[in-house]
């Protein structure tokens, strides 16, 4: 189960991953993604890959959940 | 579960609600090591097993995370690596004064909890982390330590006064002489802390639980309380009562035997804000002081219905907004703007009713940030809305206020 984050800190709200894969990141009213946080479908991790690849400040990243445990990077 | 066996403790376990509270002077000056040994008994140091003994007695942080503790220490002690204990004793919240008041009053008590938790998970190194304007704290502590024959290598720190500095990984960061900000998690503190050290961090409070517990045993610490959460907490009461101060409470306690124990109101209230500046507002007099009812760090505040509900919680979420370490835009952002909306309507005359967007920006903010600040904030602006409806109703379509802002809520000021 993939699902996306983003590093709060390292986000300057530049706004690419909305534009990118809006089907999952919207912005808020100050530019910041607000994502959602259901696992990513397989069919739309390709739009995924590209807003990760694309995030200028590298904060948009997978994480894979565990089945006990937190999230692990 | 068999409780793991205790050497029997040489005096008897306090009875009642008073347990960390017990030996207070009536000087209120510190709590000298004979006299705390004879009323406690010495510390005989239970070593790992302490840690089952904690996950048996329930104990949790009482901090304002209210993580259990017997599970904290057993997470340090599955990392790599020789752990470290900090003892957390920031206690940034303005009207918090729990963990100052251990200090200074019963120091020892405090101590013995980290040299227990210490013992427990090998590590050596104690840190006791105080805010810059604690001095007659520090003062006590070093005296404290200097009657002590631990075996572990104590240390006294300060870091910069200030609300989100007590946030674990920012106190950290404090300690290692860095800006006191918090990071992303994870990596947590237990995992790779002080010098990349699994770091035990707790508050001081919990290891004034911790140090009892080791004496008495699980049992006895949940011999008082409610079932999910036993044990008592200390509560920093404040607002329209005749004798505001730290009081010892049973979990479970309503607040209107809380009031009452400190003498009853001097007023009429409008409510009480249980949790402080991470809580909520109630109206209820029967709301239970537990973690479930949004305890926290164990501030309540009677808040007198000569003042104003909306223009006190403005005013706080202004200082929370500047309180933001600055780094999570919607933590930056959000917070200042939903001060500025709380400050909109605060203000003399009739304003459009933006309680909607506000209720959204509270929402919108919760879990965006490296850590809870934001979350926090938003929950006492969601329940200020809840709470204060009547209020903000006179304010919006009357532009006129119920009362005053009589300053009840503090905000401190950075010394």
């Amino acid at each position: 189960m993939k699902k996306l984050h983003v590093d709060p800190i390292a986000c300057d709200g530049h706004g690419l991953c909305a534009e990118l894969f809006p089907e999952w990141i919207e912005l808020d009213d100050w530019g910041y993604p607000i994502i959602n946080p259901a696992p990513v479908p397989p069919g739309l991790e390709a739009h995924a890959d590209r807003a990760i690849k694309e995030c200028p400040k590298v904060a948009l990243r997978f994480v894979v959940e565990r089945a006990n445990g937190p999230v692990k990077r | 579960m068999a409780a793991p066996s205790l050497r029997q403790a040489s005096v008897a376990a306090p009875l009642g609600v008073a347990r960390l509270l017990a030996g207070v002077r009536d000087d209120n000056r510190p709590v000298a090591l004979r006299d705390h040994a004879g009323l406690y008994g010495p510390l005989e140091h239970v070593g790992a097993e302490l840690i089952s003994i904690l996950e048996e007695s329930r104990l949790r942080g009482r901090g304002g995370g209210a993580f259990p503790t017997g599970r904290k220490l057993a997470a340090v002690t599955g990392e790599r690596g020789r752990p470290v204990v900090v003892v957390n004793a920031a206690e940034g919240e303005p009207a918090s004064s729990k963990d100052r008041a251990l200090l200074r009053l019963v120091p020892h008590l405090v101590l013995d909890g980290a040299a227990a938790a210490a013992v427990a998970i090998g590590a050596r190194e104690i840190i006791i982390a105080l805010a810059r304007g604690h001095r007659d704290e520090r003062a006590a502590l070093v005296g404290a330590l200097k009657e002590r024959r631990d075996k572990v290598r104590w240390s006294v720190k300060t870091v910069p006064d200030g609300f989100v500095v007590g946030e674990e990984t920012a106190l950290l960061n404090a300690l290692s002489g860095k800006a006191p900000k918090p990071t992303v998690k994870p990596p947590y503190p237990f995992e790779r802390g002080l010098g990349g050290a699994p770091t035990l961090v707790q508050n001081a409070e919990t290891l004034a639980h911790v140090a009892l517990i080791a004496r008495f045993g699980a049992r006895w610490f949940r011999s008082v309380g409610i079932e999910a959460e036993p044990g008592t907490a200390l509560v920093s009461l404040s607002g329209a009562v005749r004798r505001p101060g730290v009081y010892e409470v049973e979990l479970g306690t309503r607040v209107s035997e809380l009031i009452q124990e400190a003498g009853g109101a001097t007023e009429a209230l409008s409510a009480f804000l249980v949790g402080g500046y991470f809580g909520g507002w109630t109206r209820d007099p029967a709301h239970p002081l537990t973690a479930a009812g949004g305890l926290g760090a164990g501030v309540v505040i009677a808040f007198p219905a000569a003042s104003c509900g909306v223009r006190e919680s403005a005013r706080v979420t202004r200082y929370l907004a500047n309180e933001t370490a600055g780094q999570c835009g919607p933590c930056v952002h959000g917070l200042a703007a939903l001060a500025s909306g709380l400050e909109e309507i605060a203000a003399p005359g009739r304003t459009p009713d933006r309680r909607v967007q506000l209720a959204r920006w509270a929402q919108q903010v919760t879990a965006r940030g490296a850590c809870r600040h934001p979350d926090g904030a938003a929950r006492f602006v969601a329940s200020t809305l809840a709470v204060f409806e009547d209020e903000f109703s006179l304010h919006l379509h009357k532009g006129r206020c119920s009362g005053q802002d009589r300053g009840v809520l503090p905000v401190g000021s950075r010394r």
